[in-house]
Order: structure tokens, then sequence, then C-alpha cells
């Protein structure tokens, strides 16, 4: 496995990352809210995959939102290629920002194709849609999640883990540089968990994945950056981060890593004797 | 979606999946043909219906008398073209703007069971249009002082929902939902306890009437502005229906859809409010509409708003000229209140689409 960039930084200058999150904190539930993210450091270079793994409620989503600019940090700041987040128009951020969240559920009484077609809103005037151009970026999207023959049915028509393929191929329809994925693999057979993911990592954009089955992570990730505690507990290859010592920490779990006799991978076997302490 | 396919579909359906059932559904602009084609004819036709029955051929005749320099007897012209023709064009403006309206609120504040009457404006109105009856209030306007109450009560009413809303933190659909339905309450009782304690027996018969919705006092010179308003809000929701797409799929997709979550949300307040006032204060409150008329658009065309929009507009003209020709041949001589007939046409309907296990009412499933 490689890690770092996969290929060559479009930016002037390579050491500038791709995404950078500095000093950030993260409140949830509106102006009185509560923090759950403090002082955040995090820097994603260009074509690179970081999976954000930690326990339920440790912030996960809420940091992926203020990374994607959907909700405003609560201090600190998001850069991208090195210019602040906040600065820009919603539109602006969406043509370099796509984010698919945890809980979407596509509407129903849309076709897949018009689900998808979302995607394409940062592209065109509020007014317009669905030329043959975006026809095209629809069923592209649509046959990278393997659903391009389901454009013209309903959603109404798709199973759980269908749905949340045509959701994922709205955000690449969006062809932003910046992919922001809360459990993008959730509902996934074991089959498109991995398609899933290796599709993802082949598109050459620079991925913020939020992800809970750690050999997953482990397995296409290029850094992992654990959450714990309000805070980067660990962030670093996934083979130097997800240690038995940092997950019984963060999770309460005893892990045993277990090489691959064929291919030589580290995976991560799970002992359940124990309790895990009901902190989340 | 009506481009040709450019990509040919690279993987077949799954096996075993059989053919996938495809839930046919007509092209939008055969639907808005075909609802144009309707509205036109029911207009016509429903010149005919009133205290004397006129064949079309007669409301052909004055129509081409009036538009096309044609010949026409002078008693039928007035009929028509002073009393009747004003009143079917108002119906078809309030029964689209009402669609119109219904789409919007429906979108604004993601709930299915969302009407025009929502945000407070028509108890604010209702408010005004009371103050009026019982109390003289803008007896100087003459004629208009009903509708001038109604809209400066629609108006105060929105502004107080509006800044309420906006104190605790934004438009968020479920603030918006609690703060109209609590409002309208509070307007509503108000209402009552002017009528209660007016020394006017006709005081309530009045109220209730204006209440329920009426068309009854249609004339040229009160359509410009319902007509103006509709026209305008209609164009902007459509200049922003991939917007309205998007703000219906939640507010976080929104926003990374790249819309402005809070300004627009902010824009269609204001414009659903101006609009639903305007509404009210023409024809007071005409129930149901509003509600059933967008799901019945999306049931024929589809939840986007491009194709929503157009469609719950006509069919909701098309829906009231022939509720208002109900409520004046149904009880003659006199009229039946607007939301008598709607209520009793539309909770069949609606009950209709309730059993429908292919429509959801727009919720995700
Ligand atoms: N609207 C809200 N109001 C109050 N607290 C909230 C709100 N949304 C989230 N929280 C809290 O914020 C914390 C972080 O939530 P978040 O959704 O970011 O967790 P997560 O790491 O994504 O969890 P999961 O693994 O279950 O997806 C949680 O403890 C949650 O209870
Ligand atoms: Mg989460």
């Amino acid at each position: 496995m490689t890690h770092g960039a996969r290929f060559p930084a479009p930016a002037d200058d390579p050491r500038i990352p791709h995404l950078q999150a500095r000093g950030l904190a993260c409140d949830v539930g509106g102006r009185r809210g509560r923090r759950v993210l403090a002082d955040v450091d995090l820097a994603v270079r260009h074509g690179e995959m970081l999976g954000v793994v930690g326990p339920n409620g440790t912030g996960k989503s809420t940091l992926l939102r203020v990374l994607a600019g959907v909700r405003p940090a609560a201090g600190g700041e998001v850069r991208v290629d090195g210019t602040p987040l906040a600065g820009r128009s919603p539109r602006d951020r969406a043509r370099e920002i796509a984010m698919v969240g945890q809980e979407e559920q596509p509407q129903s009484d849309l076709l897949v194709g018009e689900v998808v077609a979302l995607g394409r809103t940062p592209h065109r005037p509020p007014w317009a849609g669905g030329d043959d151009a975006e026809r095209d970026a629809v069923l592209r999207a649509l046959a990278a999640v393997e659903l391009d023959h389901a454009v013209d049915r309903s959603v109404e028509q798709l199973s759980g883990g269908e749905r949340r393929r045509v959701l994922l191929a709205r955000g690449l329809a969006q062809e932003a540089p910046l992919l922001v994925l809360d459990e993008p693999t959730n509902h996934l057979d074991v089959r498109h968990q991995l398609a899933l993911m290796r599709m993802i990592r082949r598109l050459e954009r620079t991925v913020v994945v939020a992800i809970h089955d750690l050999n997953l992570a482990m397995a296409v990730c290029d850094r992992v950056a654990i959450l714990h505690d309000g805070t980067v507990h660990a962030d670093g290859p996934p083979e130097d981060v997800l240690t038995p010592a940092a997950i019984r920490e963060v999770f309460g779990v005893e892990a045993v890593p277990v090489r691959h006799p064929d291919t030589g991978h580290v995976h991560l076997l799970f002992t359940t004797h124990e309790p895990a302490d009901d902190r989340c | 979606m009506s481009a040709p396919v450019a990509v040919r579909p690279t993987s077949p359906p799954p096996a075993g999946a059989g053919a996938p059932v495809r839930r046919r559904r007509p092209r939008t602009p055969i639907v808005v043909g075909a609802l144009l084609g309707a509205l036109l004819l029911s207009a016509v036709l429903s010149i005919g219906f009133g205290a004397e029955p006129l064949p079309p051929r007669v409301v052909l005749e004055v129509l081409d008398h009036r538009l096309l320099g044609g010949t026409a007897d002078p008693t039928w012209d007035a009929i028509v073209w002073d009393i009747r023709l004003p009143r079917t064009l108002l119906a078809i403006v309030v029964g689209a703007g009402l669609a119109i309206a219904g789409t919007g609120i429906q979108t604004l504040v993601r709930n299915p069971l969302a009407d025009p009457y929502l945000l407070g404006v028509s108890s604010g109105a209702s408010v005004g249009a009371t103050a009026v009856i019982t109390t003289g209030l803008f007896a100087g306007a003459g004629l208009w002082a009903l509708s001038l109450g109604a809209l400066a009560g629609a108006l105060a009413a929105a502004l107080l929902v509006f800044g309420i809303a906006m104190a605790q933190g934004g438009l968020t659909p479920l603030r918006l939902v609690l703060t109209g339905t609590v409002l309208s309450s509070a307007f509503s009782a108000f209402a009552s306890f002017l009528v209660f304690r007016s020394s006017d027996p006709q005081a309530a018969q009045s109220v209730l009437f204006w209440l329920l919705g009426s068309l009854s006092g249609a004339a040229w010179d009160q359509l410009l502005l319902p007509t103006a308003t509709v026209a305008i809000v209609g164009g902007l929701l459509m200049a922003g229906c991939g917007w309205l797409d998007a703000l219906a799929a939640g507010p976080d997709t929104a926003a990374a859809l790249g819309v402005p979550v809070r300004v627009l949300r902010n824009v269609l307040f204001v414009l659903l409010a101006a609009l639903v006032g305007v509404l009210v204060a023409v024809a007071g409150g005409i129930g149901f509409v509003g509600l059933i008329l967008p799901h019945v658009a999306r049931l024929l065309v589809g939840a986007r708003h491009r194709a929503v929009l157009p469609v719950a507009a006509l069919a909701g003209a098309l829906f009231l000229v022939w509720v208002d020709v109900a409520a004046r041949v149904a009880v003659r001589p006199t009229e039946v209140p607007l939301s008598v007939v709607t209520g009793l046409i539309g909770a069949p309907i609606f009950l209709l689409l309730l059993g429908r296990r292919t429509y959801r009412f727009g919720g995700s499933s």
C-alpha cells in the first residue's frame, strides 16, 4: 500500500494541503449549542484519502459538516488550497467540495436520475436543469456506483443500500475535487463496500471519509485520524494509528492485528469477552 | 429528464431482479398543454353557469364582441363581461396562487400537510377582516375596506411569525410550523373575541362567510393586484426551481449543493406571505386547494419544482373555476362559501391519494 499523494498536486506549492483545519472548534445544536470538538488540526494533501474514525457520538459527522462548509465553525478555520473556506460563496464552495451525509434519504417521488442531477446544482443557474451535458454527468456518476441501469426508476423501488449508492452518485455528479463522505458504506453489502471504497480511491480526488469499519479504513485509507474526547487523538498512516493500544483506549475493545497470509496486509480481530464501557 | 441517452448503460440490471417496474409518468409539457386546454374550455363553460344560464355560444359571442369587435346583445354583454368573466378570472388567479403557495410552503417547511395558511397569515387576515366587519374600521375605503383590513392583518401576522421565528434562531421547518400554528390559534381566538363582543347580529354571519372564502365580489378593478402578485411570485419561484429542489432535500443537503439556505428561506417566506396575504384579502380563506393540488401535481409529474409549479398552478386554477361554479349553483339563489365545496370535494381526493401506495406525500420513505 502506498501512503501519501497518489498524483502530483495541482496547486503551485505541493506543500499546501488541499484541505486544512486549524484550531477548529465545532458546536452542535444551534446558537447556544454544545462544544463537541475543540482545537482540531488536520491537513489532507491533494489526492489523499483520510479516514475519520471514532466511537459513536464523538463528532465525526459534526466535523465533516464543518470541513465541507455546510455548517459554520465555532472557532478556528478551514482552508482549501490555502485560502479560507469561510470567504467563499456557497456555490463556489460546492464546486470545490461535495458532501454526502450519514442520514440522508433521497426524496420519494423523484427518479434516480433526478436525485443524482441535484448534484449538478452548483454548476447551473437556479432556474436551469436537465440538459444533455447534465444527463452525461448523471450517467457517469451512476455508472461509478453500478446503478446506471436504474436511471429512470423511482427511488422508492430501490433497496436501502441502492439508495445509499444513489446519494453517493449525487456527490460524484457534483464533480468537486474534494469529496467528504459520512459513512458511505452504511447499508452496503461486503462486495459493494469494497468496490465503493476502491472506486472512490480511483477517482483521483481528495477524500475525507468517516468510517466505522476499522479494517476497511486500514485497507483503503492513506491516513486515519481518530477522534476521541473532543479532539484528534491520533493521526497518521492506518497501521501506525490503529494500534491495539489506541483501540483499547478509544473504543474500549481488545484488538489483535493479524497479517493476511497472501496479501501481507494487517487486519484487526476484535475480542468481545470484556464488556465495552458505556461512555457512548 | 427528456434528453436522449448519450451514455449507454454499462451494467445490466442485476440477475433475478426481473424487469424493473417503471412508474409511467406523462411528460410535463403534455400535462401542461392538456391542463391549459381544459382550463380555457372550463373558463368559457363556467361563465354560462349562474342565476341566468347562458349557452357557450352566447359567451363566445360576447368575448368576440369585446375582443375582436363582433356584435353581441348588451344584456348578455353586461352579465358576461362585467360580472361573470372577472369572477372566473379571479377563480383562475386565486386557484393558481393557492396551489403555488401550497407548493412553496410544503417545500419551505418540508411537511406534506402544510397549507398556505400555515404561516399564520390567513388568521391574521381574519383578525383584520373581522375588525372591519365588526367595528367599521377603514370605513372610508368603502368596498375596499374588507380587503384592506385583511391585507393589513395578514402582513402584521406574517411580520410577527417571521420576527418570532428569527428571534429563536431562524426559519427552520419545525420552528415555522410550530410558530405559525400557535400564532394562528391566537389570531383566530382574537377574531372570535371580536365577533363575540360585537353587538351586530349580522357580524357573525358575514365573518363566517368571509372566513370560508368567496369570489362573489369579483370585479375588473380587483383583478390587477392578485394577478400581478401571482405572476411575480410564481415567476420568481420558477426562477429558483433548482434551488427549491435542493431545499426540499433538506437544509444540510441544500447547503452542500451550494444553495444559500438561509437567504432562500427568508426570501421564500416573504414571497409566500405576500402572495397568501393578497389572496386572502381578495377571496377570504379557501381550504384544501393549497394543500391538495401540490400533491396531485407531484403525483402526475414527479417532485421537481420545474414541473410541479406550473402543473399545480394550472390544476389549482381549473379546480377553483369548477368549485366556484358549484358554489353558485348548488343552493340557488344563495351562494355556498368556497371552503364548504373544497372541503366536500377535497377530503375524498386526499383520501384517494392516501390510498395510493406509490405516492408518499413527498416524504422520504
Ligand atoms: N442537534 C443536536 N443537538 C444536540 N446535540 C447534538 C446534536 N447533534 C448531535 N449532537 C451530539 O453531538 C455529538 C456528536 O454528534 P455526531 O453526529 O457528530 O457524532 P458521530 O461521531 O458522527 O457519531 P456516529 O458514529 O454515531 O455517527 C453527539 O454526542 C450527539 O449527541
Ligand atoms: Mg456520524
